[in-house]
């Protein structure tokens, strides 16, 4: 049997200037298979979700085959296959959190928004999501909105600081 | 990417730290650990940059460092010349701005640090350098006498010196379970191993109400390299993994600064210190997975693949990442080695009680005034913890309950509040140590419903590899939802109980094994509570929504 000589990497999906990024990921890490979880932070990082053609290109790109790309995509809660919204909400689920009335922020926000965990707004506006727990227990109960922690968040706090963004 | 609070477009010049040629009179330290920082810490900074420029105050030093402890009082600046906090410092409030400016120019003013319960409990080995030195520059890490204890390593001692010294410690794993590090060490260091070895340390700290590795690595990056240098001299390796969550971003940025900074500096990479030995660390960054804390789990997830766990033996000191023998440690662990170098194994080996020897970190948090970052010898009781360390309860509140381990761990009532706090201690009262979190319950807390919530973490949590653990958590969870919502009966208990047992006989790995501990714990120590709630449909602490009466008989009818 004959294996065909390995070829010029693959080209990404699509005209894209922003594979770029993804590219020099992968060459630092030498386009070894152990790069998977990695590269596909950078994806994710660069485009906001992981689409099935991203991860056709990096099972290419790394040698790993598309079943073992995919089931890391799904294992791992951090990695969304959907676009998100424009403003990304995540509700601390933490034991801290959770004890000092994390739920009846999340409710609230289920409410108001009416979006469950993982949902974003039909206008595209707020994406809503839980948390395990993001260390920020001293400051319990804990909201991230856009990437920035606020601590002893409050149902109407909450709402009033999506009203404003 | 988003600029954290960037109202300007062009990114400003991040304001340098103010330090002096010559003599240093007093210094402002301001947290810029992450719970300080989401309360603008950042620009209480800039702010007093600019008053000690403005005041002329030529002698005075003002300088990021990292976590000051006393999380619940943030933002926090220390002026260690003068042995004092200030609290709640705040940018835009000049009173607060002044005080400390006033300290620094000799006058009074803040909370005297040695008076304060707070900090004159904590003994400080793992914490020594948080909120003293500046984590973004490895000349502070080296000025505080960081890196001696690896080049005194490298220099002057062997391999097995150093392994005697770590088991003479008393170390042991501070990640939970508590296996004996120099064991650890020994083991790997005698497997044979022709092409390598590997060092990796777990940062995946994935227990809900646990901070103590994230405020470390956040704080004091270099000590956690420098532990691992050091093991990876004692046990013959060359190459060393970081694994860090994906939810720490501030412990990821840092610890790629320190590998880059001791790198250049010359004391991981080629020839550390000038010697034989190299040592190369490379960082992974998690994705989401509480199981990945489990170590064969930790080494999928490194190697690149999905994060489940594997049945053990072979223990990862005999073949783990790649098939290579594998060291695996924790934070707070790898952060106590060069202290132990330094002052010596007896010097450690003083602390503590029993056989858990030396101190350990701990993240208060909860309903207690004082929550945040503590360390403390092993063998204090939990109510100095609580109450004199934490402050006790806040409001007036009643504790109910102390919770320690996460989810694999258990709540300690009122009458265990006189325990000494060590492994063997906590294990016969149901719980475990753990990594640290410690969460303080007060009477409004119900107890049915923490089991509840945690349950419902594991199921989620589960990575499904093994029945027991995928099914058995969410029956357990399914049973554990009826009682709080007063349809269950005394045989849903009944089976409750005996469904924890088979589940922690008979997964295949610690989350699985320790998921029954919160059932066991509550209805050890607060079975009345359950009672309550399928005798009397009542949840005793207002918490749990009980379903009507007449919705009672249909459910239990169509449950049949």
């Amino acid at each position: 049997m004959t294996v065909a000589p390995v070829e010029a990497p693959p080209s990404p999906p699509r005209e894209d200037k922003r594979w770029r990024q993804v590219d020099v990921k992968i060459r630092r890490l030498g386009a070894r298979p152990d790069g998977l979880i990695e590269v596909l932070h950078t994806v994710q990082e660069v485009f906001g979700f992981l689409d099935d053609d991203a991860l056709g290109y990096v099972s290419e790109a790394l040698g790993v085959p598309p079943s073992r790309v995919l089931g890391v995509a799904t294992f791992y809660s951090h990695f969304v296959r959907k676009p998100q919204g424009l403003h990304t909400c995540v509700v601390c689920m933490g034991t801290a959190c959770y004890i000092n009335g994390a739920s009846a922020i999340f409710e609230r926000l289920h409410g108001t928004l009416g979006i469950d965990a993982g949902g974003t707004t039909p206008d595209g506006r707020v994406s809503l999501l839980r948390a395990r727990c993001l260390g920020a227990c001293s400051m319990a109960p804990a909201v991230v909105v856009d990437d920035e922690v606020h601590g002893r968040m409050s149902p109407d706090g909450i709402e009033q600081m999506l009203e404003a963004l | 990417m988003t600029e954290m609070g960037g109202a300007t477009p062009a990114r400003r010049r991040r304001q340098e730290p103010l330090i002096p040629d010559g003599p240093v009179r007093a210094s402002a330290d301001v947290c810029q650990a992450a719970g300080c920082l989401s309360m603008q810490s950042d620009a209480v900074f800039e702010s007093l940059c600019e008053r000690v420029t403005a005041c002329g105050l030529t002698d005075v030093a003002v300088r990021r460092v990292g976590c000051l402890g006393l999380c619940a009082a943030g933002p926090l600046v220390a002026v260690p010349e003068r042995e004092r906090l200030f609290d709640h410092v705040t940018a835009g409030d000049d009173a607060s701005l002044d005080a400390v400016v006033t300290a620094l120019s000799g006058g009074e003013g803040g909370r005297p640090i040695a008076s304060d319960p707070f900090f004159s409990h904590q003994v400080k080995v793992v914490l020594e350098h948080c909120g003293r030195i500046d984590p973004e520059r490895v000349e502070d890490y080296v000025a505080a006498g960081g890196y001696e204890a690896l080049t005194k390593v490298v220099t002057t001692m062997t391999p097995a010196e150093v392994l005697a010294e770590v088991t003479h410690s008393g170390l042991r794993g501070r990640g939970g379970a508590g296996y004996p590090t120099g064991l650890k060490w020994t083991t790997v260091a005698k497997a044979d191993s022709a092409d390598g070895k590997y060092v990796v340390c777990n940062g995946d700290e994935g227990d809900p109400g646990a901070f103590m590795d994230r405020s470390v690595l956040e704080s004091s990056p270099q000590q956690v390299l420098e532990g691992m240098a050091i093991a990876g001299y004692a046990v013959g390796a060359s190459h060393g993994y970081v694994y860090v969550r994906a939810e720490y971003p501030l412990a990821v940025k840092r610890l790629t600064t320190a590998i880059r900074q001791a790198e250049r500096a010359g004391l991981l990479g080629q020839r550390v210190a000038d010697s034989s030995f190299s040592f190369e660390v490379q960082l992974r960054i998690g994705a989401g997975a509480f199981v990945c804390g489990e170590e064969t789990a930790l080494i999928a997830s490194i190697e690149g693949g999905r994060g489940t766990p594997r049945p053990r033996p072979p223990y990862p000191a005999a073949s783990g990442l790649w098939g290579k023998p594998t060291l695996i440690n924790n934070v707070e662990t790898f952060s106590s080695v060069a202290a132990i170098i330094n002052r010596g194994a007896a010097w450690y080996q003083a602390i503590g009680t029993g056989r858990s020897r030396g101190t350990k970190v701990f993240a208060l948090a909860g309903s207690v005034v004082n929550t945040g970052l503590i360390e403390v010898p092993l063998g204090l009781s939990l109510r100095e913890i609580v109450f004199d360390i934490g402050g006790g309860l806040p409001g007036g509140g009643r504790f109910k309950a102390v919770q320690t381990g996460g989810p694999s761990g258990g709540c300690m009532p009122e009458e265990l509040l006189d325990m000494p706090v060590s492994y063997e201690s906590l294990a016969e009262a149901g719980s475990i140590m753990g990594s640290g979190g410690m969460i303080v319950m007060d009477q409004g807390t119900c107890m049915v419903d923490v089991a509840k919530f945690f349950m419902d973490f594991c199921r989620e949590e589960s990575c499904g590899k093994c029945v027991p653990c995928r099914v058995g958590t969410t029956q357990m969870h399914g049973l554990l939802d009826r009682i709080t919502r007063g349809l269950a009966s005394r045989e849903d208990l009944a089976e409750l109980e005996d469904l924890a047992g088979m589940v922690r006989e008979t997964s295949l790995c610690g989350l699985g094994q320790g998921a029954p501990n919160p059932v066991f714990s509550t209805l050890r120590y607060f079975r009345d509570e359950y009672l309550a709630h399928i005798d009397d449909r009542v949840c005793p602490a207002g918490v749990c929504k009980i379903e009507p009466a007449e919705a009672v008989a249909p459910v239990a009818e169509a449950s049949r």
